[in-house]
Parts: C-alpha cells; structure tokens; sequence
C-alpha cells in the first residue's frame, strides 16, 4: 500500500513547504517590499525654480543664475597631483586635501561637494582641464542673482541647509538650499515650490535604466510664486546712496496701505557677495565686523529713544484725555523747574508763551512736560495713569511686535507702571519722576519702522495699517491680509497736531526741509545717546531724527530717518527725509545742492574718533 | 481499447502541461525584457527640463518667456509618458514569441516538441521497451562525445553546437536512463533483494551522473539521484529511504550543532528506544541499535571530513549560506537574497507583467533560467506563484496516480521515473529561490529557458501521454 502512495505524499509534503514558506514571504513579512524599492527604485528630486523677487513697479530685484558645484566620488578617483588641481580651484594644496578626506570620510561612494558655486566663468576654466581628474565632475544648479545692489537687509539670502534644518523639516535633503533672513527666508515656502520626484528604475550595477513604472508614480514639481514687493525699486536705491558714509536708516511707508515703500540700512552690502564660492567667507567678515555691523539691520532692530518726535504722540494722548486743548498755553523760561531743584532746559527764550501749535514747531520741552504731568496725574494714581498712557502708546504699534513681514525685529521699550514699582519701590515715584517720557528719552524705545508706522497714523488721522513687504503674488494667493488698526486716539484730535507738524517745516526746526508745492508735515529729533567705551558709559553726539508726512492732505509717504550721531535733526535727517519725499512724488530731485551735500556728506570722522582711542567732543 | 487514441489521452497533463509552457513563455519574455528606446529619450528630455530651471533668465520678459518653456517641456514629458504606456500595452503575442528572443526559441522548442509527441504518440510500448538500453547507450554515448567535441559554456562542457542550435546532452540522457531503469526493473531476473539487481541499477544511474559531474554539471547530476525512488516503489526495502533522510538530517544538525551535542544525543536517543522497545518486544536484539548508534556516531564524525574535504569551498559556501552560518547577502548569499526579495516583494497579487523592479533591475543573475520563479513571485505575486505550485502537484499526483492503473510494470516504472525527476527538479529550483535549498544550478521544467530541457520533458510528458492512453494494453 505504501509504495502506492508514497512519492504523492512527498509530493504533497513539498508543496506544502513551499506553500509555507510562499505565505510567509509574501504575505506576512513585509520588509521584502520594502528592500526592493531601496534596490531598485532611485528617487530623483525636480527642482522647482525659485521665484522671483519683484519691486512694486515689476522691476525684477532677484532672480536666478547657473552655479556649479565640484563634486567628487573618492572611490572613483585616481592618483592625481593635488598641487596641480588646487591650482586650477584656487585652493592651497592642504585645503584641497582636507576637503578630500572629509569627503572620504562622509562615504567613498556618494558624491561630496569639494567647491560649491563656482561661477560660470570660472566653471569653462575649470571644465575644460577636469577630464584629467576621474572621481570629479561639476553638477550644476540654481543660484540667486540680484540684479542690483540694494537691500540686503531685507532680501536676505539663501545657502545650503545644514543638519538644523533637516531636522527641523524632513522636506530639505543634504544639499539644498533654504532662504536664509528677510523676504528669502520669510517667503522660503512660496518661493521655493514644492519639490517633485522622478521615480527612476536602477539595475543592479545602480545605473539607470528607464522610468520606474512609465512615470505613472512621479511628482510633477510645484511652481514656485514670484512675489512683488512694496519696495519702490529707485526710492531705496537713492536711500542707499543718501547714506553714502553714514550710519543709519530710513523707513518709508504707503499710510494708506501700510506698504514699505524704502528700508535703508546703513552701512549695508552687495547682496551679490553671499552668492558664489566666496559666500562663507564673506559672510564670516560681515559678521565679524562689530563696529560698522551691516547684518544688523537698523530699521527694524536698532531701538532708540525717540527723541523729540515723540513729543507729538504725548500731544495727541493730552488731548485725547482732555488735559490740554488747541489753546493750552505755558509759559517757558528756557526751560522749567518740574519739581523741587529740578530744571528742564529748554532752547525758547526766556518769556516765552507757546500754545500746542507753537509748541510742536519750536519743539519746547517744557510745554510737553507740563502735559504729561497732567496726563500722568488725570488719573486716581500715578500708576493708572501711566499705564493709560501706555495703553494710548501701544495702539499706535509701540512696545511690541509690529507684526510685518520679515523674521527679525526688537519690540521697543514703553514702561508702564509695574516697572517704575519695581524700580522705585510701589508708590515711590510720581510724574516728575518720570518726566524724561515726555521729550522721548527716559525709559521709551522704539525702533525706526515703529516710528515711521506712527507718523502713517498720525498721516492717516488715526489708524495704521500693518506695515508689510508683500504686495502680490503671480498665482494671485499666499497673501496675509494686513489689518487695519485703529488709534485710540479720535481723529478730530490730529488736526491742531498735523498743524503744528506742518508748521515745523514752514518756520520751525526743519525749515530746510522745505519742497515748493508739497506740504510736508514733520518733527525733528536730536537724540542723546550713550554707549560703553572702555567699560565707562560714555555720551556720544546725539543721533538726528526726523519723521514726516507728505502731502498733508492725502499722504502718500510717511518716513522716519536717523542718521547715528549727526547732531541736531535737521542737519542730516531733515534734508534726507526731504529729499526721500520728493523724490518719491517728483520723481526727481531739483535741489541739486541739497542732494550734494547729503550725497557727499560723511560721518566717517565722527565715528572714527570714538574709536581712535583718544578723549573726543561731541556735539560739534 | 476501442475509443480512439484521442479520447483516451490524458487531457488533465495536457492541460497542466500547456498552461505550464505558456507560463514560462510569459516569465522568459519578462525576465530578459529591456526597456525600450522611448524610454531612454524620456529620460534626456528630463534632463532639459532640469536645465531650463538653471537658465540664467537676464531680463523679465525673457523670464515669462522661459516659465512658458517649462510648461511646455511638462507637457512634452506627459505626453512621451503617455506613448510609453501605449507602447507597454501593444506587446503582442508576435512579441513574446519573436524569434531573437528567448522566449522566441522557447516557443520554437515546444513546437519541436509537439511535433515529435505527434509521432511519439503512436508508437508501440513494445518498441521502446526493445530499444531502452539502445536508447541508454546513445545517450551515453553523446555524453562521452562531450569530451571530446562539447562546447565549454560558463565553464562546464555541457553543450554540442550544431548549425547554431546548442544541445545539452545531459538533458536527454534523463530520458535514456528512465528507459534503461524502467527496463532493468521490469525484467523477469531481476529482484531488488539480490545484491546483483540492485548493483547493476544502481550502475545504470552512476554512469551518466558521473560522466555529467566530470563535465563538470554536479546540479544535474544530482537529479539522477532521483531515479533511487523507482527502485522503491519496486520493492526496495523503506529502511534505506529512511537511513538516507537520517542521514541528510544528521548532516545539517552537525553543520548547524557542534557534534559533541550531536553524539550525546544519538547515544541519548537510542538507550531510551532501547528503553521502551526491549519493555514491550522482548525478542528484539539490543546489539541492531548499537550497530545504527555507532554507525550514525562515525557518521557524524566524519561529516566534517566530508564538509571540508571533499565538498569545494563553492559548495560549502551555498551551505554555510542556506543554513544561515554565513551572513553574507552580497557576496556569497547575495542571489538567494535577492531571490527572496523579489519574491517577497510581490505581495498577494504581485506587481504586475513586465512591472517587477528587481526583475527589471537584472538584480537576479540567471533569472530566465535557474532563478525564474523569482519573477513569478514578483510579477504574479502569492496567486501567481502558489498557482503555479499547485499546477505542478496535480501533474505529479495525476501521474503517479495514473500509473498505478497501469498494466504493463515497464510503462509503470517509466512514469514514475519521469515523475522523479520532475518532483525533484521542482523541489530544488523552487526550495533554492525560496531559500530553503542550497544553491544547485538547475531549470524548473517547461518554464525555465533552455532548449534542451523543455524538449527532454516534453519528450517525456508525451512518452508518458502514451503510454497512459494504453494502460490497459499488455504489449
């Protein structure tokens, strides 16, 4: 019986092994699918362009340009002459040899970047002798270019992604590049698309040898977004060169839609500098360079004390509270005693009668301090008052973030009451303790895209609207809707104000100022200022502030400029600002004199003595 | 009897035996298929696309104007995209049998082989009965020819080439020793209990398997070893299947096991047989266990001679590799790897003809022939691949089955023989892609590729579908 049925039952036994075995490779274990898509799938990303940077006119401010980076697979290389090819890169034999081995080190077989961004200059020279090196070749890529050499500061620039980045968002792989400050980094998601994939089938010898599956599995690329800014390509182009040899900023503004129209920075740099091979070096010395500092950008981060101009908003919550109106006067004596021994100087002669007008365009100390003695004391305690007046101050934007588009930025400084509690103990200070506040230079910060944004308020009668850097984009989405906010001051309470801003260029302090046909409405500042020099804090020559408006009817800028140390508001940030207005509605500048001696002025001296290590004179 | 001969033939071998063909005509065609040219320029146009990114675009306009340009490369790459798909989907039967291909000459071979089934299907039992050990000769003969007038491929000389058609002649010599086998034991002098019967069946099998392994071909020579299984439907004592399987176990323990553990559990093992046995059958003699036991001990010990002395580091390597003493899966246990991983990857309902990554990839060496159900697996998946096992058990069974009906002991050990050979064929190729066999080069009948082979098993079926279709005839 069983020599019948013995081979059917081996038979039987086999095929049910295999069968086994077939379910347990095919239906439970599940890494074999796994394995054969690592060995025979090669994931190949497509690379959107990077969008475009537009100013609001559609002049193009960025776009991009080939680059080639030098790779090198060790394992394929022979022996060759190192001295020969450093040479040919530029590099001295010992960097060469340390970028080799750091790349052997990373794998023997993966491709290693030895130069990135060679130009395409240097690329011909380079190509043309590289068939003498095996293991090396030039890959090609997509670099920034900028087409002209203005705002650095808010550009901002993009490099390879480093191991932070990687983590931070599994999207980049080694190699990429990633927008590093301003617009680039802001926008980096809409600027660069969205990466696709070709999905290619390898052999085993890892070559290519067609599309996996007919393509069906690829990821088409999403188009990157072009973006238009506010920026008004000339406006900041002729900043820039206003602040030829100064320190520095201007912040200019759209009141009506809350658009930058210029953000100079000065000193500043080519932005064309962080492109190419040179770009880690080049950076290293802006960063390292501590005393002219052109990656700080000062219009959005420097905080000062306000100065002067400060004097309006202080004249604007008076009468919002009531404690003053058009007609207030006092008296000014070349200043006043606040309290008991304590005097205010004030540059108005002696006798002096100045109503709220007058005060704003002669600029008198001692007229703001009475008001904002009573601001302070219009409430039941020294503290509600100064946290009301605070609260008026912070619809305008200060002492907090603005919100605009840009990653970087200093919310300012305005104290309230819990802070003088903590500083003078509770109930141990009263408004003349604090009666700096009231000419903008006690506690109160602010930076310059802050001050500029309350003068659009104070342009627009009483609300602002977020100050931004976007005004299109091609595909028409992407964009924030900047709000508008409302003051909590009443609009009817800006008239006598912009008056007497009007008049401080008529026949006040920034007389110079002056553009036939065009009323601008401004108020000086000259900023005392203090660093620390050799460990001691020292006073430097004050910084010159100017805000304005213009035209007084229907404004279409508003700015704030300050020129670091330039002395007195109207010597340097008056003209600028002035220049800037005129520019902006004229289009072009008639008062060759003035733009000369802006153009040509320097500062250099003056910040050179600080550091020349000798006892100096401010104020000069 | 009276039915005619087509009435009696056996239609379900035919069938497994047709759908077992085209199978392979289908696995061929993908293993060895290259992507075409389209494919290729796909992949340049990709490149342009890649490069229009870099353009350095000096002015706006020019920008708009080369945005454009990408949408159109977009729609160039879709549309080449779609041409491919069509291109994929008119592969047509005139492709799969085209004659530069291997799948080509393996439809040529099976139509060679119906041909010659045709007459092979009216022959008489009586004729190859007279002429078996003629039929043994020749081939034996072909086999010793090799020496002198065999072609050398991949270093063994296995092959005569005439007029561009090569020959492996120790495919045939299958069919020669079945039919000598099949003689010898069905001759009236012959008694499997007498030592005289079993040497010289044993020499019908020793002779080519030595002449293949001098080639040297050791995986074919092996399947030769098959044949032993008529020896005991014939009436071979069981005790010598059951010493060998013993043996194959003893083996493996002692390559996985140090065989210090080996011998104290035989020793373990027999006293409690002794144990129980002696309890209950008190005339069994205790000295027949110590005989197996120290026989099995000398055994054991001399497996590592063996191992090391007389297997070649190749063998040992395909050993070591499938036991899993060897981690090593890209060198030496790289192909059974990647087997697996094809196999494996396919899933239930497999990735689809021509869609299989590692087929594609090439990344199984000798997939059109010894490695071809690894794109079975990948490509058909579990459904493809447990169908394609369950053909081949209902082939075997349906044979064995059948020929126990048979009249004629001659016919009967012929189907046996050549159901051997096919079970043993399909346990080594399908264990060794499944990774369960050790690395042994030889073809799946009728799927694999190779001429030689499919006509040898062809011949076969057809013998066999005779001599069934004339069961019941004593001649």
């Amino acid at each position: 019986m069983i020599r019948k049925y013995f081979l059917q039952i081996f038979t039987f036994i086999i095929v049910f092994t295999f069968t086994i075995r077939l379910i347990q490779l095919q239906l439970i274990n599940s890494d074999y699918k796994f394995l054969s898509e690592n060995n025979a799938i090669l994931e190949s990303p497509i690379f959107p362009e990077r969008g475009f940077i537009y100013d609001r006119n559609n002049k193009i401010l960025v776009a991009n340009q080939p680059g080639y980076d030098l790779m090198v697979i060790p394992e394929n290389t022979n022996k060759f002459d190192s001295i020969e090819l450093g040479k040919l890169l530029n590099l001295s034999k010992n960097q060469l040899n340390l970028r080799l081995s750091k790349a052997k080190k990373f794998s023997n077989k993966i491709p290693s970047i030895i130069l990135s961004e060679i130009s395409t200059e240097e690329h011909a020279f380079i190509q043309e002798k590289l068939w003498n090196y095996k293991g090396f070749y030039l890959q090609r890529k997509s670099i920034r270019k900028y087409f002209h050499d203005i705002g650095a500061n808010f550009l901002g620039y993009i490099s390879e992604v480093n191991e932070n980045d990687i983590n931070k968002d599994p999207y980049y792989q080694p190699g990429e590049l990633i927008g590093r400050q301003g617009i680039e980094k802001y926008y980096e998601d809409i600027l660069r698309g969205k990466k696709g994939v070709n999905f290619f089938q390898k052999d085993r010898f890892n070559s290519v040898i067609g599309s996996f599956q007919d393509g069906i599995h690829d990821i088409m690329p999403k188009k990157a977004t072009h973006i238009t800014l506010t920026i008004d390509l000339e406006l900041q182009k002729y900043g820039e060169s206003l602040f030829k040899n100064k320190k520095g900023g201007i912040v200019a503004i759209e009141p009506e839609t809350g658009e930058i129209l210029a953000l100079v920075s000065a000193p500043s740099y080519n932005p064309n500098i962080l492109v190419g091979r040179e770009r880690s070096n080049n950076y290293k010395k802006l960063a390292g360079d501590t005393i002219s500092k052109p990656l700080f950008d000062r219009g959005l981060q420097a905080q000062y004390s306000p100065g002067s101009p400060f004097k309006v908003l202080n004249a604007l919550i008076g009468l919002q509270e009531g404690v003053i109106n058009q007609n207030t006067e006092y008296s000014c004596n070349g200043g006043h005693f606040y309290a008991k021994g304590a005097f205010m100087e004030c540059h108005c002669k002696i006798g002096t009668k100045n109503n709220l007008i007058s005060a704003i365009y002669q600029s008198c100390n001692t007229y703001f301090a009475n008001t904002y003695k009573k601001i302070i004391n219009s409430k039941t305690s020294s503290s509600k008052g100064v946290d009301s007046w605070k609260n008026h101050l912070s619809s305008f934007g200060l002492g907090a973030y603005l919100g605009y588009d840009l990653p970087i930025g200093k919310p300012g400084f305005i104290p309230d009451s819990k802070y003088y509690n903590k500083w003078y103990k509770k109930d141990g200070w009263k408004a003349p303790t604090i009666i700096s506040n009231s000419i903008g230079q006690g506690e109160v910060l602010t930076t310059p895209i802050q001050m500029a944004n309350f003068t659009a308020a104070i342009a627009n009668r009483g609300y602002f609207i977020t100050p931004h850097f976007i005004k299109s984009t091609n595909d028409n989405k992407n964009i924030k809707v900047f709000k508008k906010n409302y003051t909590s001051i009443d609009s009817i309470h800006f008239k006598p104000v912009i008056e007497g801003m009007e008049k401080v260029v008529k026949n006040g302090t920034a007389r110079i100022a002056k553009i036939n046909g065009i009323n601008i409405c401004g108020k000086t500042g000259t900023v005392e200022n203090f660093i620390k020099l050799n460990g001691k804090k020292t006073q430097l020559t004050d910084h010159s502030m100017f805000i304005a408006f213009a035209p007084k009817d229907n404004p279409k800028i508003a700015l704030a400029v300050f020129v670091e140390n330039g002395y007195w508001g109207s010597r340097w940030a008056a003209p600028i600002a002035s220049l800037m207005i005129e520019k902006y509605l004229n289009n072009n500048v008639k008062r060759k004199w003035l733009e000369n001696r802006m153009l040509n002025g320097s500062l250099e001296s003056e910040y050179s003595k600080y550091f020349s290590g000798k006892s100096f004179k401010i104020n000069e | 009897m009276n039915k005619p001969l087509f009435y009696r033939l056996d239609w379900v071998v035919i069938l497994c035996y047709l759908s077992l063909v085209f199978f392979g005509l289908i696995n061929i065609f993908s293993s060895t298929y290259n992507t075409n040219k389209s494919q290729i320029v796909d992949l340049q146009i990709n490149q342009n696309y890649n490069d229009r990114n870099l353009l350095p675009n000096e002015f706006s306009n020019e920008i708009d104007e080369s945005i454009d340009k990408q949408i159109n490369t977009q729609k160039v790459i879709q549309k080449n995209k779609e041409v491919n798909k069509q291109h994929n989907e008119i592969i047509s039967f005139k492709q799969l049998i085209d004659i530069n291909s291997l799948s080509g000459k393996h439809f040529i071979v099976f139509i060679v082989s119906i041909v010659f089934g045709f007459f092979i299907l009216f022959i008489r039992t009586q004729f190859f009965q007279q002429l078996s050990y003629l039929i043994y000769f020749i081939s034996i003969l072909c086999l010793i020819g090799l020496f002198f007038f065999g072609i050398s491929i991949n270093s063994a000389t296995s092959w005569y080439i005439i007029n561009g058609i090569s020959i492996q002649p120790s495919e045939l010599a299958k069919i020669g020793a079945v039919f000598a086998l099949s003689r010898h034991l069905s001759d009236f002098n012959t008694d499997l209990k007498k030592i005289g019967s079993l040497i010289k069946g044993i020499i019908l099998i020793l002779v080519p398997s030595v002449l293949i392994i001098l080639q040297p071909d050791p995986g074919s020579a092996i399947i030769f070893g098959a044949l032993f299984l008529i020896f005991f439907r014939e009436g071979l004592s069981f005790r010598y299947l059951i010493i060998s399987i013993f043996g194959i176990i003893l083996f493996i323990s002692t390559l996985l096991f140090s065989f210090n553990y080996i011998i104290i559990s035989i020793a373990c093992i027999t006293l409690i047989i002794i144990f129980f046995v002696k309890k209950s059958y008190k005339k069994i003699k205790v000295s027949t266990f110590f005989i197996y036991m120290i026989s099995s001990i000398i055994f054991v010990l001399s497996v590592n001679f063996i191992f090391n002395s007389i297997f070649e580091q190749r063998h040992r390597d395909r050993f070591n590799v499938i036991l899993g003493i060897v981690e090593d899966t890209k060198g030496l246990g790289y192909n059974i790897n990647q087997s697996k991983i094809a196999i494996g990857s396919g899933g239930l309902i497999g990735k689809g003809f021509l869609e299989g990554t590692q087929t594609k990839g090439n990344f199984v060496p000798e997939q059109q022939t010894d490695y071809i159900f690894s794109t079975v697996g990948e490509e058909w998946g579990f459904i493809g691949s447990f169908g394609l096992i369950i053909v081949f058990l209902i082939l075997i069974t349906r044979m064995l089955n059948q020929a126990e009906k048979q009249s004629n002991i001659y016919r009967r050990n012929f189907i046996y023989g050549i159901s051997s050979l096919i079970l043993s064929h399909f346990t080594i190729n399908i264990g060794m892609s499944l990774g369960l066999v050790p690395t042994i080069g030889i073809p799946l009948p009728f799927i694999s590729s190779g001429g030689s082979n499919l006509l040898a098993f062809s011949l076969m079926i057809f013998i066999y579908l005779n001599f069934d279709a004339n069961r019941l005839n004593h001649w």
